[in-house]
């Protein structure tokens, strides 16, 4: 195990208040290696990289650094010690050039009292020579996502790492742009930089990675040789149970019941086109694809949120097709947003109020009055039946944990008795039972007749919960999964748009 | 849809209310405006008098109906710096019209309705165009101010001919109490009570909190905004003709900085720049403190030339008191899990 380690992570624990994110988590990264760190979400994945990038601390444990033990107080101390981390979200300044990107830090660092332009282009083009062509002058902003997250790449190498943390960068890639990827991935592997590579694709993993490390619910499960594993082998130990257990039964009756909404043609003239699809009765369906594949801008038009140019919405087969938001809402099909602190809730406003908020005339008396005894029915009543925890209803939603956030934004379009609630990612960032729990609800109300549309980037939880799902990619339906057709690798090869051969058209 | 209609029994509570934070902070300020008294009564035997404290209730009156306004408006998490020019204007055109002919009542009711007009543009700027409304209405402040100096051609509108009747609005009493303290008391009383309680103002919370939730629930946030603009102008219109009436004069250079004043009234009283919370009671203490802090400097014959700079640290010490204990309550929450 002590063999040449260029980092190791020894019996890390943390806890976020009751969630025990990491227990007793031991790591360890050997030099030049290309290292697979798997776990569904919020088996502690990120959690762990936080930590070793000082962005959080450990409640418990400790990190050594080329054997060395290693105090990382701050992200600022990880670049020191030669960490670099590529985060999932991409952090660079929109306005500034490719190389004002590339040498922030080296300018933060800078003693001197004016800029040294010559200087900051150098190092900039060095840092992209092995990597690709970027133009160093360009606005950052005007990069497609796979060039900023090469730019995100070569800020970290000029930070002179010898440990590289990738957390799911090819989630927003393409094909052609991740095959780019793993070139890279494997010229820094052999300039002797060792690499933790986060990811949920195993196709990837196995062909690019040395070793698998696979966390769950925060421990340790395994670590082995790519060579002595398979994929199947993996996914049952990142999963640690049966699917079934999961998630709550599927409803087979759908299959054969009736459309309850239908989308026909939808395009908004940019990012979706000639969108078609429908939802049955009683039926949970998934919206799948790649990130800035289109799947929001889609939700967000079949609701009035974005302006539509052509196509039609029924709703029982009546023309609902909505201008405005609050048409939608009056039609019966209400928006959940993927973005929950910042479109989902008021987070300092109370509980009590953000629940009446969709249709605050349904808790107001005749001249525009707000009832506050009939504010704080509503909001006990959607409570109790979504099982919020909460102190009063007056507190403010920030005091609630993330889980409970999400119901209370959930309470909010239950509020309006909505005959179709559209989802986008309603577990992201909530805790394992929590999410479990969301699930059952959803489920819930899809039996009891309301239909449900998910969009979810997590496979495994759009497999899980729903009945069937379509998927986009570049703004079109691909295609449509239901029954055994629904696994990762068949949605993945639609949403990436490789080998047509049984892809079902829409 | 039955497992919703699982009712668990309302849990009463009492006390505590929508603006509970807020009440803490009202609390505050009337400690610190009673400390000041209790001081200033020793330091001059003027200051615990009737008249001393008719005249500071009388000082920001009028000002107290633009600060409702304002508060409105900062809730919203807009802003208007054209106030003091607005409040002007209103006047300059009141008593243009009335010097052209017009009885006073309808010339007043034109001027407020061009100050309503005022807001209505700038509110078009900020909705239609996208423009921040600081920037909207330093234009405005400006250009307004240079409208009425270009009506009066730079010289105070002599209105001494103007009705009792009329002025009774601004120099008349009832039972001895100023006809000005009334209006003031019943807009704010009207206005506090709405914005506790009407669905219009709770929009108003909403978008100020957080404009994309309060879109993705369907709130159409820039009718909001527009309607907050309007209302800031239009109350500032109403407070330009009771000056007219007090004064007899529409002077062209009247309210210049008045602005200030009435942004550090209700910042002090709570609201929040960034939008989303404000009181009125909150914002009518700031303008309280302020008017107490003046008085006394006043009394105690401090050199006007310090005067300011007096005030300016007032202010500055009065909200970060505030921002402190605001911020050391937050600390005591929870923070969420994850990441």
């Amino acid at each position: 195990m002590s063999q040449s380690l260029a980092l190791e992570a020894r019996n890390i624990s943390k806890a976020f208040g009751p969630v025990q994110a990491l227990s007793d988590v031991t790591f360890g990264l050997r030099k030049g290696e290309v290292h697979a760190l798997v776990g569904e979400n919020g088996a502690g994945k990120s959690t762990l990289m936080n930590i070793i990038d000082g962005i959080l601390k450990p409640d418990a444990g400790e990190i050594l650094i080329d054997g060395e033990k290693a105090d990382i107080v701050s992200p600022e101390k990880a670049q020191r010690l030669g960490i670099g981390f590529v985060h999932q979200e991409i952090a660079l300044c929109p306005d500034i050039s490719v190389a004002e990107n590339i040498s922030m830090a080296a300018t933060n660092r800078r003693r001197a009292f004016l800029m040294n332009y010559a200087e900051t282009r150098a190092r900039a083009e060095a840092a992209l020579n092995d990597l690709g062509v970027v133009d160093p002058h360009a606005r950052t902003g005007d990069l497609s996502i796979s060039e900023q997250q090469i730019v995100e790449i070569a800020k970290a190498l000029t930070l002179d790492c010898s440990i590289l943390i990738l957390d799911e960068p090819t989630a927003a890639l393409t094909e052609r742009e991740a095959v780019k990827l793993f070139d890279i991935m494997a010229r820094l592997k052999q300039r002797g930089i060792s690499i933790i590579y986060i990811s949920h694709r195993m196709a990837e993993i196995f062909a690019h990675c040395d070793r698998i490390t696979v966390l769950r619910d925060g421990r340790h499960v395994c670590t082995k040789d790519v060579a002595e594993t398979d994929p199947e082998d993996i996914v049952r130990r990142m999963v640690g149970r049966h699917l079934g257990d999961l998630y709550p039964p599927k409803n087979a009756a759908s299959a054969t019941a009736g459309d309850l909404l239908a989308v026909e043609n939808l395009s908004d003239g940019e990012r979706f086109a000639d969108v078609s699809f429908a939802l049955r009765q009683g039926e949970i369906l998934g919206i799948a694809g790649l990130i800035g594949a289109g799947r929001t801008e889609i939700a967000l038009g079949l609701c009035g949120l974005r302006p539509t140019v052509s196509g039609k919405v029924r709703l029982d087969g009546e023309d609902i097709t909505p201008q405005t938001y609050s048409q939608s809402i009056a039609a019966g099909v209400v928006y959940l947003s993927e973005d929950r602190k910042g479109a989902g809730v008021f987070v300092d406003l109370p509980i009590a109020a953000n629940v009446s908020a969709l249709a605050i005339e349904q808790v107001s008396r005749k001249p525009g009055l707000v009832s506050r005894s009939r504010e704080q029915a509503q909001a006990a009543r959607l409570g109790a039946a979504l099982k919020l925890k909460c102190g009063s209803l007056d507190d403010a939603v920030s005091t609630l944990s993330g889980g409970n956030q999400q119901k209370v934004a959930l309470a909010k379009l239950l509020s309006v008795g909505p005959k179709v609630i559209v989802l986008d990612e309603p577990t992201r960032g909530v805790d394992v039972g929590a999410k479990a729990e969301i699930h059952r609800i959803l489920r819930d109300l899809a039996s009891r007749g309301t239909g449900i549309i998910v969009i979810s980037s997590e496979l495994p939880e759009l497999i899980g919960l729903c009945d069937r799902a379509i998927v986009v990619r570049e703004g079109r339906i691909a295609g449509e999964v239901t029954g055994d057709d629904m696994n990762e690798e068949e949605i993945i090869r639609l949403a990436s748009g490789v080998g047509q051969k049984n892809g079902r058209g829409a | 849809m039955s497992a919703m209609e699982e009712i668990s029994r309302p849990q009463p509570r009492f006390g505590i209310q929508w603006r509970s934070l807020g009440n803490m902070r009202e609390l505050g300020l009337v400690l610190i405006i009673l400390a000041l008294c209790v001081v200033m009564s020793f330091a001059s035997p003027y200051f615990l008098t009737w008249t001393n404290f008719r005249a500071m209730l009388l000082s920001f009156s009028i000002e107290g109906i633009v600060v409702v306004g304002m508060t409105v408006l900062l809730i919203v998490g807009a802003i208007d710096l054209s106030v003091g020019s607005v409040v002007c204007f209103s006047m300059v055109v009141g008593g243009f019209f009335f010097l052209a002919g017009l009885d006073p009542w309808s010339a007043s009711l034109l001027a407020i309705a061009a100050c309503a007009a005022i807001g209505v543009l700038m509110a078009l700027c900020v909705t239609r165009i996208g423009l921040h409304s600081f920037i909207v209405s330093l234009a405005f402040m400006v250009i307004v101010r240079g409208l009425c100096l270009a009506i009066t051609g730079g010289t105070p509108l002599s209105l001494f001919s103007l009705p009792a009747s009329f002025k009774f609005i601004g120099q008349g009493t009832v039972y001895g109490i100023p006809v000005v303290i009334i209006i003031f008391a019943v807009v704010v009383a009207i206005f506090d009570f709405l914005l506790r309680k009407a669905t219009v103002f709770r929009k108003v919370f909403y978008t100020g909190s957080n404009e994309k939730a309060a879109e993705y629930s369907g709130i159409r946030t820039n009718r909001v905004k527009f309607f907050c603009i309007v209302l800031c102008s239009t109350l500032a219109g109403v407070a330009g003709v009771i000056y007219m009436a007090r004064f007899g004069a529409a002077t062209p250079t009247f309210g210049l900085g008045m602005e200030l004043n009435i942004i550090a009234a209700a910042v002090i009283g709570g609201a929040s720049l960034k939008g989303g919370s404000g009181t009125i009671l909150g914002a009518i203490l700031g303008m309280a403190l302020l008017s107490v802090v003046s008085s006394s400097l006043i009394l105690l014959d401090v050199s006007p030339y310090w005067q300011d700079t007096i005030r300016g640290l007032i202010l500055l010490a009065a909200v970060s008191f505030d921002h402190v204990l605001h911020n050391r309550k937050k600390a005591g929450a929870p923070r969420p899990a994850g990441q």
